[in-house]
């Protein structure tokens, strides 16, 4: 193990007593609970990492997300999709408490990451984003820093002292499937890389982190099909460790990649359901208008 | 189908490809009804022409296949949509295939009236009849997207089975009675058996339209299975 310090399994800042973790685990729902709410549904008995209930999201007095209701599967992908200002990416960014950061955003509700609620009093937004990790549209690898430090970027910033950088830059650059491309070149500045290699740094730069959820912000939008292609067969190689997250606008990327799809729509959540259920007999009108190409 | 795509060439695709399934439908039932004419008619001549009808339905039939495989390469349709273009996919294979049947029918009408045979009483004009409403009423339920109407007709294939079932031991001792009439009744039997296969057609179109509709897979259930769930 390279990674000195452990695995940030709390979300609150050190506490000797654990009282409020576990007050805090009492008075959430269980995961049987959690998951009756979905057995009218087609998805069968999922195992939520994540869960939002009555979330909302506000930029100024304006409501962007109406109470949303939705789990995110462990160890699956889950997809969300919707026209432009539906709130799907505001939804994504409640999930890491990113949503925060915009001056005048602000989220009301619940987002249990297991049982914890990432927005109970004394949580800290910074041990959640570490858990639930984020991949954003364009590819933001930093400029002036090399592929390897781009890697140890994320690790280096969070303060956590690292024992062999060499391990876990090559750990985490095979996860990502980059390590053969780049093994002979990681002092060249990680935007040298192409687009599709720099979007692949980005993702192992948030592996680097061992988070448990990765929220994806259209990672491909920028990409060329095989450069899509690259970041798609990583996601399914990577729903077997991670909780995953994808936003896109693409329907047949959601098709491809996800397991389950929510289709969002003015800051609502319409359907939820399998991605196969979606794609072939979705139950809402404004689902199927949505991905058969009638809206607007 | 509810409102209409955004693009209005995929909506236009889409429309020609219902049109063209629509005649090719027609054109079937155009066969049938002619064959049955010139069966009760003794029309060879008649039947010589529902014979040459087949090609033009063969044609429609590549047609549509091409259609389909160009919008599921080109346009990736999903949910009703693709509902659509799957049934439409196996729905025309079903209307070819009672296009040849109405060819067999007409080739026995050719045999009788070229040996001048009589025919005798049986329920083949009864069979034809149901055949032929259940498949106008499982094309009509297609066009209307009218998953009762194709359940209707789902339970109506029980009766050209009986109709059939009652024909086979009727020919059988007429034959035994009379081994004058075995070529007529083997030919009778075989008429028998395509109208039998073209209600077995229309029921296979109907479960088709309820698919198309609901997204529900009403095929080889039993009656004690329960009710198909997505």
């Amino acid at each position: 193990m390279s990674v000195v310090a452990p695995r940030a399994a709390a979300l609150t800042s050190p506490d000797p007593t654990g009282s409020e973790d576990a007050a805090e685990r009492r008075s959430s729902p269980s995961g049987s609970e959690r998951r009756s709410r979905w057995d009218d549904l087609s998805v069968g008995s999922i195992v939520p990492k994540m869960q939002a209930e009555g979330l909302r999201a506000y930029f100024g007095k304006m409501e962007v997300l109406k109470s949303i209701d939705l789990p995110i599967a462990d160890k699956q992908v889950t997809a969300v999709i919707g026209p432009s200002g539906c709130g799907k990416s505001t939804f994504v960014r409640c999930l890491n408490r990113m949503h925060e950061v915009v001056p005048g955003a602000r989220a009301l509700g619940r987002v249990l990451l297991d049982s914890q609620n990432v927005y109970d009093k004394g949580v800290d937004a910074v041990r959640v984003r570490r858990r639930v990790g984020m991949v954003f549209q364009k590819p933001n690898p930093f400029p002036t820093m090399s592929i390897r430090d781009n890697v140890l970027s994320g690790l280096r910033l969070n303060g956590v002292s690292i024992e062999d950088p060499n391990a876990v830059v090559e750990r985490s650059l095979r996860k990502v499937a980059l390590w053969d491309e780049v093994k002979d070149r990681l002092d060249r500045a990680g935007t040298s890389l192409s687009g599709g290699q720099q979007q692949r740094l980005c993702i192992a730069r948030s592996l680097s982190l061992e988070p448990e959820v990765l929220l994806m912000d259209e990672p491909c939008s920028a990409l060329d099909p095989i450069a899509t292609a690259r970041v798609e067969e990583l996601v399914h190689e990577l729903r077997k460790s991670y909780a995953i997250v994808i936003v896109t606008h693409n329907l047949q990327q959601a098709a491809r990649v996800a397991d389950f799809t929510a289709f969002f729509y003015l800051g609502g959540l319409v359907e939820y359901n399998r991605t196969d259920v979606i794609f072939t007999r979705p139950r809402e009108r404004r689902t199927e208008d949505y991905i058969t190409g009638r809206f607007g | 189908m509810h409102g209409r795509h955004i693009d209005r060439e995929y909506e236009n695709e889409l429309e020609k490809l219902r049109e063209l399934v629509l005649l090719m439908g027609a054109r079937v039932e155009e066969m049938l009804t002619r064959s049955m004419r010139s069966f009760e008619q003794n029309d060879a001549q008649s039947a010589r022409i529902t014979i040459g009808m087949d090609s033009s339905v063969d044609k429609l039939e590549l047609e549509i296949d091409e259609l389909c495989l160009q919008i599921l390469a080109r346009r990736q349709p999903v949910a009703s949509d693709l509902r659509f273009i799957t049934t439409t996919l196996k729905l025309v294979t079903d209307i070819e295939r009672i296009g040849d049947l109405c060819v067999n029918i007409s080739e026995r009408v050719v045999e009788f009236a070229e040996e001048s045979l009589p025919k005798g009483v049986t329920p083949i004009p009864k069979i034809a009849e149901a055949a032929h409403s259940m498949l106008h009423d499982a094309l009509d339920a297609f066009v209307a997207r009218d998953a009762a109407r194709a359940e209707d007709v789902m339970t109506r294939d029980k009766a050209v089975d009986a109709y059939y079932a009652q024909l086979f031991p009727d020919l059988i001792a007429r034959m035994m009675a009379d081994p004058q009439v075995v070529f007529r009744s083997t030919r009778l039997l075989s008429i028998g058996k395509y109208l039998e296969r073209i209600a077995d057609h229309a029921t296979n179109i109907a479960e088709m339209v309820v698919f198309m509709v609901r997204g529900e897979d009403v095929r080889h259930l039993s009656p004690s299975d329960p009710p198909p769930r997505p």
